[in-house]
C-alpha cells in the first residue's frame, strides 16, 4: 500500500539545514499559542476569528507530528474550514458597526499582561505535574496502519460503529434545532 | 532534546487556560464561543498525543466525534447569538440576564 508520509527529518526542507521534529514542535506550538492570545485579547471578534484559524491550523501541524495525519485532515477540513467560516459568516450576517463592540475589550493589552502571567503559570506547573510522561512517544509496532484513513477508519466502523452512527442523531437534532432557533421569522 | 509527551500535554494546559481565560473574562458573546472553541481543540492535542504513546487508533476517534460535536455546538450557539442579536441588538453577555424571551 503507497503512503504518504510527510518526512520532516530525513529530508531537509530550508537548503541544507533539516528541519528537526523539535523545531518543527516549537515553530508550531509558539504560533498555536500566539494565536490563542490574539483570540483571548484582541477586541476585534474578525481578528479573533483568523487567529483562531492560526490556532487550529498549528495544532492540525502537531497532529501530522503525532502520525495522526487523517486527524489533521479533518481537523483542516472541518475545523478551520468550516467552523470558521461560519464564524465569519455570522459576524459578516449580523453586520455590527464598530461602535457597538465598545462594551468589550477595556484593555487588551491589560488582558494580554495578565494572561501571559497565567499561561507562564500554567506552563511551569502542567511541567511538574505532567513529568510522569516526559518520555518521547516509542517507535510505532506498525506506522502503515496508525493514523491514516485506513486504520483510523478501521476503528471508527469497527469498534465505535455506534458512537459513528449515534453522531449522525447529534447531527440532525442540531440541524433541527438551529432551524427552529435562528429561522423562525417572529423574533 | 527531544520532544516528549508532557511538551504536548504542557501546550494543551496553556492553550486550555488561554481559553478558559477567555471564555470568563469576554463579554462579546461571538469570542466567548471561539475561546470555547480553543478549549476543546486543546483536549484534542492531548487525546492525539496519548494515543501516540499508546498506539492505538482510539483517541483518534474520540477527536473525530470531539470536533463532530463542537461543529453542531458553533451551529447551534451561533444560531443563539443571531437570535440573541435580533432581539437586543447588542452582542454583550451581561445583558442576558434573564431568561425570558
Amino acid at each position: 500500500m503507497a503512503r504518504y508520509e510527510i518526512q520532516f527529518v530525513r529530508k531537509p526542507l530550508f537548503g541544507k539545514a533539516a528541519l528537526s521534529e523539535t523545531a518543527v514542535f516549537y515553530i508550531f506550538s509558539t504560533l498555536a499559542v500566539f494565536g490563542a492570545a490574539m483570540v483571548v485579547c484582541h477586541r476585534n471578534p474578525v481578528t479573533s476569528a483568523v487567529s483562531l484559524v492560526l490556532t487550529l491550523f498549528s495544532t492540525a501541524a502537531l497532529f501530522v507530528l503525532l502520525r495522526a495525519h487523517f486527524v489533521a485532515a479533518v481537523q483542516v477540513l472541518v475545523y478551520a474550514g468550516a467552523i470558521m467560516v461560519l464564524f465569519l459568516f455570522t459576524v459578516m450576517f449580523l453586520n455590527i458597526r464598530k461602535s457597538e463592540l465598545r462594551f468589550d475589550g477595556a484593555n487588551p493589552l491589560a488582558r494580554a499582561g495578565l494572561l501571559f502571567v497565567l499561561m507562564a503559570a500554567t506552563g511551569f506547573f502542567a511541567s511538574r505535574i505532567f513529568s510522569a510522561y516526559a518520555q518521547a512517544p516509542p517507535k510505532l509496532a506498525d506506522p502503515e496502519n496508525f493514523g491514516g484513513a485506513a486504520g483510523t477508519g478501521r476503528a471508527l466502523f469497527g469498534d465505535y460503529l455506534l458512537a459513528f452512527e449515534l453522531t449522525s442523531v447529534l447531527v440532525v437534532t442540531a440541524m433541527v434545532g438551529v432551524l427552529v432557533i435562528a429561522g423562525s421569522r417572529r423574533a | 532534546m527531544e520532544i516528549t509527551v508532557s511538551h504536548y500535554a504542557v501546550l494543551a494546559s496553556v492553550l486550555f487556560v488561554a481559553g478558559a481565560y477567555g471564555v470568563l473574562t469576554r463579554k462579546n458573546i461571538l469570542v466567548v464561543l471561539m475561546c470555547l472553541e480553543l478549549m476543546l481543540n486543546s483536549c484534542n492535542l492531548l487525546f492525539v498525543a496519548f494515543s501516540r504513546l499508546h498506539e492505538g487508533a482510539a483517541g483518534h476517534v474520540f477527536v473525530l466525534m470531539a470536533i463532530t460535536v463542537a461543529a453542531a455546538e458553533v451551529a447551534v450557539g451561533l444560531a443563539f447569538v443571531v437570535s440573541i442579536y435580533r432581539q437586543r441588538r447588542s452582542l454583550d453577555v451581561d445583558l442576558l440576564k434573564i431568561l425570558r424571551g
